[in-house]
């Protein structure tokens, strides 16, 4: 348990906030200070629409230890419309129905706590994208 | 590497890779320097690198480096510790390979030690995934072993291909290994047993993952041109080490081990070789994706055929890039911090011919790669033997 450091990152867990290079345009997430492409320290902060489609994914049967209670899970590397790739948990779905290139859509949800008096983690997950 | 100076390997000692509840990391490590030193003349150090992952956390012991020489008789001797993840043995030998080059020390004594089995249960898995990106990765409760199934399951995706091609880096591993009496897994298996195996993070099963195991690793290097087995000289013939993006999300290719790639290349030009003149590699096997992908970033095959050359007999014994010769880190066992030194006292077995049942016939190259934080760091060493006229 690091309370300070979720609470340092928790606007990013929460909405999903990155940062975009002011040189070259290109869109990171998690926020880094250095460009990963043209090694620029302009950046400011980028809030992504949370819309992307599943590049890979996988169901843990060894969770992390404070996964235990969920698992199995999956797992899933998704494909932001705006570029970057973010990891993260799927939730409203299947196993067996997901599959590469699925549109999916960022969800707050809970990820993990430390019992019934300790704090309780919120973060991104990734559901399939509901039709509107 | 600087043509002025040599490094040369004395000897190499271990212990069996395994789960020894009954010996702590001092005495693990003193197991391997009493038979690394039997096989020497030199017993006084200038310099002691020791490669260890995890004992902060699992054996509550900072400055381990430190507490070992102690223990082990090595009073007054400088030593340090080094951490790269999975590849912090190999880090220790490339940075003892650099400080003799560097002419400041004659002789070092490298050491990989990992004491895994005193933190028991799952708590070890979260203790090696810290390796990875803890905030962004390990926190969404993605462990190492799912961020090989998220590359594993992208690969067959983008090649085509089906898991049961995987088989055979485990198949093979085990093959080797069961020859070798220090491995920690020395059954056999087949393909009907791991279509069968549970799945660890899907598509990948127990059987596609190296165990994590305790074990230690020493050897001597010197600048002086002496010999490790009669008749041969052993040489360091390139030493480097290469870092690309860490997480798996910002890596501009999941499928490439860029740092490996670099690595690799580097070592060829330093030892002023190409990939097809290795004779025998101890790659990163930790996952059987990983050995594909390694396979690939060594310029063993072209990218995407990892797989294909394990399934045309390639890496065999007698294939044209035998691999795992000592069973790998999947049938001889991971012991994190140790594993790089084991890998490159292995391919100086193989270039002695000290490699018995699993001997490769006649090599004159060796290459060795070890990964840490999921291919985000490489450190690759090429040995040559010289035959004495
Ligand atoms: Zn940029």
């Amino acid at each position: 348990m690091q309370i300070a450091k979720d609470w340092r990152i928790q606007r990013h867990r929460y909405s999903l906030i990155g940062t975009e290079c002011v040189s070259c345009g290109l869109h990171m997430f998690p926020p880094r200070e250095v460009c990963l492409q043209c090694t620029s320290h302009d950046m400011k902060e980028y809030y992504f629409s949370g819309n992307g489609v599943i590049y890979s994914f996988s169901q843990l049967f060894i969770p992390a230890l404070e996964h235990v209670e969920n698992t199995p899970y999956i797992i899933a590397l998704v494909s932001l419309d705006e570029g970057p790739l973010v990891v993260a948990q799927l939730t409203d779905v299947d196993y067996g129905d997901v599959e590469i290139n699925m549109p999916v859509e960022m969800v707050t949800r809970k990820l993990s706590s430390d019992g019934q008096k300790g704090i309780i983690r919120y973060a991104y997950k990734f559901r399939p994208k509901l039709l509107c | 590497m600087n043509q002025e100076k040599q490094v040369y390997i004395s000897s190499v000692g271990f212990t069996n890779v395994g789960e020894h509840w009954n010996e702590s990391i001092a005495q693990l490590a003193m197991s391997a320097i009493t038979d690394v030193l039997d096989g020497t003349s030199i017993d006084q150090f200038d310099h002691i690198f020791v490669g260890n992952m995890m004992s902060s956390v699992i054996s509550q012991q900072h400055n381990v480096g430190s507490f070992i020489a102690d223990y082990c008789g090595f009073n007054g001797v400088p030593v340090v510790t080094i951490e790269s993840a999975g590849s912090s043995g190999a880090t220790a030998f490339h940075q003892a390979v650099l400080s003799i080059l560097s002419g400041q020390i004659n002789t070092a004594l490298v050491l990989g030690v990992e004491k895994m089995t005193d933190s028991i249960g799952s708590s070890i898995y979260d203790v090696m995934s810290v390796g990875s990106d803890n905030d962004w990765e390990l926190f969404h409760g993605v462990t190492l072993s799912g961020i090989a199934g998220l590359i594993m399951r992208r690969y067959m995706y983008q090649h085509n291909i089906s898991n049961e091609l995987f088989a055979n880096f485990s198949i093979n591993a085990h093959n080797n290994g069961a020859n070798n009496s220090n491995a920690m897994f020395r059954n056999k298996i087949n393909l009907e047993r791991y279509l069968q195996a549970n799945i660890v993070a899907s598509p990948m099963n127990i059987l596609d993952c190296a165990p994590d195991a305790d074990g230690a690793c020493a050897i001597v290097l010197t600048n002086e041109c002496i010999e490790f087995s009669p008749g041969n000289h052993i040489r360091v013939a390139a030493s480097n080490m290469s870092n690309s993006v860490l997480p798996l999300h910002d890596r501009s290719d999941i499928l490439i081990f860029d740092a490996a790639h670099n690595s690799a290349n580097m070592a060829y030009h330093q030892a002023g070789i190409n990939a097809a003149q290795v004779d025998v590699a101890e790659i990163y096997d930790q996952f059987s994706i990983y050995a594909a992908m390694s396979l690939e970033a060594c310029g063993f095959v072209q990218e995407g055929n990892g797989v294909d050359l394990a399934n045309q007999g390639g890496i065999d014994i007698n294939g044209v890039i035998p691999i795992s010769t000592f069973g790998g880190l999947k049938s001889r066992g991971n012991p994190g911090g140790a594993t790089g030194v084991y890998q490159i006292a292995e391919i100086a077995l193989q270039l002695a011919g000290l490699a018995g049942v699993n001997q490769v016939r006649d090599p004159q190259w060796a290459l060795a790669q070890c990964l840490g934080s999921s291919g985000g760091t490489a450190v690759t060493h090429i040995l040559e033997k010289i035959n004495i006229k």
